[in-house]
Parts: structure tokens; C-alpha cells; sequence
């Protein structure tokens, strides 16, 4: 009886520490400081808030700005525009933030969005993808009703889900939706991975993942058009010098290789 | 909140800590100790303080009646008891054999068993997608001969939930066991009692407050899965999207449904703990 209840204690106490930790964790980060938020994150650090789907032509373009400017870091988190404004609202340090659709703008406090230097960088439009050998045959957005299709759809409270949505919705189209997933990237990767049969994401999605997917485009008639803003909350010489490149010529032309539209 | 950190550790420790005449050096010592004690009290106690004060407590059930919340909580439930059922199953015996065996092989098992302890939980999702997705090893054959998916349902949620707590299951269930004295099975065995008969009658008998806790700190582990899950099992209200996947996702466009749902869940975590604790886990 005795040796039983020590051996078995400290796995207990790891698991209890997991389980209450997971139950907590998301929640717990909320702190009231959105006032913070505005200020600059530090010499020489640019930190980027960015969609998930800017991957590509960010990582590029910060890429370059390193090259150009040594001793200057450009630091870039990629995810879902909504929970990076969340984060941005809950004062993470942030200098430049880049959200596909205008949507999650709503979540940034309005102090914080007033002063901030603003501009479109880029649009994006709906596109189906699929794996590359096509086994649920999609051709349209109407071969979609198969209920024998698996579909991956982004979550309804982001950006591309929204998108999704509409388009689906105004077509009268209600595909079999096997799961919604956090940003758009995790939702190309079903397509990727073989999982689903088809999956809605953005056009630049479709080119960035080159030969890993197969891209069914929607007519503009049926399409919905996504505008890029992007905010920078400094005027140090190196954020304003990061959006000047990313808003420019180069980044242009960067972000339309990327498959995006000029703005 | 994190101001109040230095504060918290002096006010556990005031009492203790005042050094009694005469005993001044030892004093000095426990405070040394108490000051990085009551700092990590304070690092795990304030995100759960933080928690209890940013809940919305007058309009907490209006909140815990968000859409997605009952589903979310149903599947749960569901999917984390036949998660306890197959660990039961398949992990006390298992954990039996572990328990009576002392060879290379039974250590090599414990240690390949311990792996999804301390693997992170996106990269078992990774695994459970090789192995049980539609091109996987198990996940392909079973698609073309019983056309079968298993990605995306809630078979999918059950498997990384066992993938997950199993192991945490068997070592703890293999440690009560060891417990039971291999005097008795001799004794079972030399009255003539076979193998299994002495699995039923000596070794589930005694180790049953064991199996209890072994099964609850897998029911917990399973309760918190949330990488392995959205990797592989995906996000779909009422199919895969369980309470931890639906506090990640209320939390981007209805956060105070996210605390509600995340004070559902601490409650409950900590029901279970408190009836363990009376009962099994000193």
C-alpha cells in the first residue's frame, strides 16, 4: 500500500500542472496596458505584425531591408490578422502591423489606430485550392456541393474565413466543411498534406505554394476582392523606413510576384 | 499584474519568515529559501488570479451560453471518457506486464512510451497525420479497404487524446503496480492461479487506487489536448472543436465566452482534483 502513492505522485503532478495550465493559458495573457502599445519596441528592431498569408513577400522584403541597413532587425510574426490584433490591443510590442481585410482594424484600440501612419499595400481575391492530382475532381466553385468533398474552410472569425464565407454564400454554395482552421496558412496545409480535398484560401496562397497545390480560380463575378492595410505605430527612421519599403515600388512589385494585387 | 509579483512572495512568507530570538541564522536561511518558493507560487498563481478577475462574473452564464460553448464542452466530455475507457483497457494490462517485466526490452518500451510525455503536442499531431491521414501508413489502407477517414472526426479527437495520455496513464499505473508485492502473484500462482487470473484477482484488487488516479491524470491530460488535436483532428464545432480549441477561436472575436468557458473548465479540473486529492493523491 505504501509505495504506491509516491511512485505515481510525480507524474501527478505534471499532469495536473499541464491540464490546468492549457485550461488557463489563452486567457490569461489579457492585461489591461493597449496604452502601451504604441511604443516603439527598440533601437534598431523593427517588429512586424503581419497575415499569415504575407509570408512569402515579407520575409523577402525584410530580407532586403536587413541588407540594406545593417545592425537593423527586422523581427516578423505571422498569424491570423484577428489575433494579432487582439495581441496588439492586449499590448504587445509591435511597430508595423499588416492585416489582410480591414475587419480585424475593429479590434485595434482607436487611440492606437488614429495616430498610427497608414496605407493599402496590396489585395488579394478567393481561391480554391487543391491537392495537386485533384481526387475530389473540382473544376468550380459549384463542384464544391459534392458532399462526398472533404473542405477545409479558415475559421469564421478571421479574415479569410469571412471571405469564404461570402463567396459560398452569394453563390449558394454549402460545401461539406470538414474543419475551420486558425489563419490561412493551416488551412493550405490540409490541401498540402493531402487531407482535404479542397480548401478556400487566397490567390498569393495558391502562388506561393507553387507545385504543392493546384488553384481553381473564382470569376471576379463571384469573387470578393480583399484590401491589404498596413499600420506603423513609430516614426523611427527604421519603421517608417520598413514601410516606405514595403509600400513602395520594390515592395510592390515583391507582393505581386507573391500572387497579391497592387493596391 | 506583473508589479503585484514581487508583492505576493513577503505576503506568504511574512509569517514564517520572522526570525524568532536566538534562531536568527536559521531564520535568515529559510527566508533565503521562502523568497524563490513564494516567486514560483506567484508565476503560477497569478495567470489563474489573473483569470478569476478579468471574468465577467454577473454575466458569466449569459457568456457560458455563446454558440460554440455547449458543443465545445459535450465533445469534450464525450471524446476524454473513451479516452479514459481505452486507456483502461489497453494501459492496465499493458502497464501489468511493464510492472513484472525487467528486461532490455520492457525498458526500451518505458522509455519509447514516455516519448509523447515530453514531445510537444502540434509535433504528435504531425505524427498522427503520417500515420492515420488519408496518405498515411495505418490512415491509407484503412481509407481504401473499409473506406474510412479518420482525419477530421471525432475518432480523430479520441486518438491524440490517447496518444496523448496514454503513456501518462501507463507510468502511473505501472508504479501502483510495483507497489502490489510479487509475493502475492507467487502465491496465486503456486494455489494455481493462471497468469490472467492473477492479473484480475491480485493485481487489479490492489492496485485499484492506482488505476483511479492513473485514470483521472489521464482524463486531465486528455481534457487540456489542444496541439495534437488541431493538427490532426482539425476545428469543427461539434465534431472536433473540443472546450480548449473553442477558447482559442472565441477568444479572437468573443473573449469574455472564451474566460467563461475557460472558468468551466478550471472549475472542473479542479473538482476532479479535489475529490483525488481526498481520496488517492496525497
Amino acid at each position: 500500500m505504501t509505495a504506491r502513492g509516491p511512485r505515481a505522485t510525480p507524474a501527478a503532478a505534471a499532469a495536473i500542472v499541464a491540464a490546468l495550465g492549457l485550461a488557463a493559458c489563452s486567457p490569461a495573457t489579457t492585461e489591461d496596458t493597449s496604452a502601451d502599445a504604441e511604443v516603439p519596441t527598440g533601437e534598431g528592431v523593427v517588429t512586424v505584425l503581419a497575415a499569415a498569408s504575407l509570408t512569402e513577400p515579407l520575409t523577402a522584403l525584410a530580407e532586403r531591408y536587413e541588407a540594406d541597413n545593417p545592425g537593423v532587425t527586422v523581427r516578423i510574426s505571422f498569424g491570423s490578422s484577428t489575433t494579432l490584433a487582439q495581441q496588439i490591443a492586449e499590448g504587445a510590442p509591435v511597430d508595423v502591423y499588416a492585416s489582410a481585410g480591414e475587419s480585424a482594424l475593429d479590434l485595434l484600440p482607436e487611440d492606437v489606430a488614429a495616430d498610427a501612419g497608414r496605407a493599402t499595400v496590396a489585395r488579394n481575391t478567393v481561391e480554391i485550392a487543391t491537392p495537386p492530382d485533384d481526387p475530389g475532381g473540382v473544376s468550380s466553385l459549384a463542384d464544391l456541393a459534392d458532399p462526398d468533398l472533404d473542405v477545409v474552410l479558415c475559421a469564421d472569425t478571421v479574415p479569410c474565413g469571412k471571405a469564404a464565407d461570402e463567396v459560398l454564400t452569394a453563390a449558394g454554395v454549402t460545401p461539406n466543411v470538414v474543419s475551420r482552421e486558425v489563419d490561412v496558412k493551416a488551412t493550405l496545409t490540409k490541401v498540402t498534406l493531402g487531407e482535404a480535398d479542397a480548401a478556400m484560401v487566397y490567390h498569393s496562397d495558391v502562388v506561393s505554394a507553387g507545385d504543392d497545390v493546384r488553384g481553381v480560380e473564382i470569376p471576379d463575378a463571384d469573387n470578393v476582392t480583399l484590401v491589404y492595410p498596413m499600420l506603423w505605430f513609430s516614426q523611427d527612421p527604421d519603421v517608417v523606413g520598413f514601410a516606405d519599403l514595403v509600400r513602395g515600388t520594390d515592395g510592390t512589385s515583391a507582393l505581386v510576384e507573391a500572387g497579391f494585387l497592387a493596391p | 499584474m506583473t508589479t503585484a509579483t514581487p508583492g505576493a512572495s513577503p505576503e506568504h512568507g511574512a509569517p514564517v519568515r520572522r526570525p524568532r530570538p536566538g534562531l536568527s541564522r536559521p531564520g535568515l536561511s529559510r527566508a533565503v529559501l521562502l523568497v524563490p518558493a513564494g516567486l514560483g507560487v506567484a508565476l503560477v498563481v497569478l495567470p489563474l488570479v489573473g483569470l478569476l478577475l478579468r471574468t465577467d462574473w454577473p454575466r458569466i452564464l449569459e457568456n457560458l451560453s455563446a454558440p460554440l460553448v455547449w458543443p465545445a464542452i459535450r465533445l469534450s466530455l464525450l471524446t476524454t471518457l473513451a479516452t479514459v475507457a481505452v486507456c483502461c483497457v489497453l494501459g492496465t494490462p499493458l502497464a501489468w506486464l511493464l510492472a513484472r517485466a525487467d528486461g532490455r526490452a520492457a525498458s526500451w518500451l518505458r522509455a519509447v512510451l514516455t516519448v509523447p510525455v515530453v514531445l510537444p503536442p502540434v509535433v504528435g499531431g504531425v505524427a498522427l497525420l503520417m500515420a492515420y491521414g488519408r496518405r498515411g501508413v495505418v490512415g491509407a489502407p484503412v481509407l481504401e479497404l473499409l473506406g474510412l477517414r479518420l482525419p477530421f472526426t471525432p475518432t480523430a479527437v479520441v486518438l491524440a487524446q490517447v496518444f496523448v495520455s496514454l503513456p501518462f496513464f501507463v507510468l502511473a499505473v505501472e508504479g501502483a503496480m510495483r507497489g502490489v508485492d510479487a509475493r502475492y502473484d507467487a502465491v496465486a500462482a503456486t494455489l494455481g492461479a493462471s497468469p490472467l487470473r492473477v492479473f484480475t484477482r491480485v493485481a487489479l484488487p490492489l492496485a485499484g487506487p492506482g488505476i483511479a488516479s492513473g485514470a483521472a491524470l489521464a482524463w486531465a491530460r486528455a481534457l487540456g489536448e489542444f496541439g495534437a488535436t488541431i493538427t490532426f483532428a482539425g476545428n469543427f464545432e461539434g465534431r472536433t472543436q473540443t472546450a480548449p480549441l473553442a477558447v482559442y477561436v472565441a477568444l479572437q472575436n468573443d473573449p469574455q465566452a472564451a474566460i467563461a468557458l475557460s472558468i468551466a473548465m478550471l472549475a472542473v479540473s479542479l473538482l476532479v482534483l479535489g475529490l483525488l486529492r481526498g481520496r488517492w493523491l496525497r
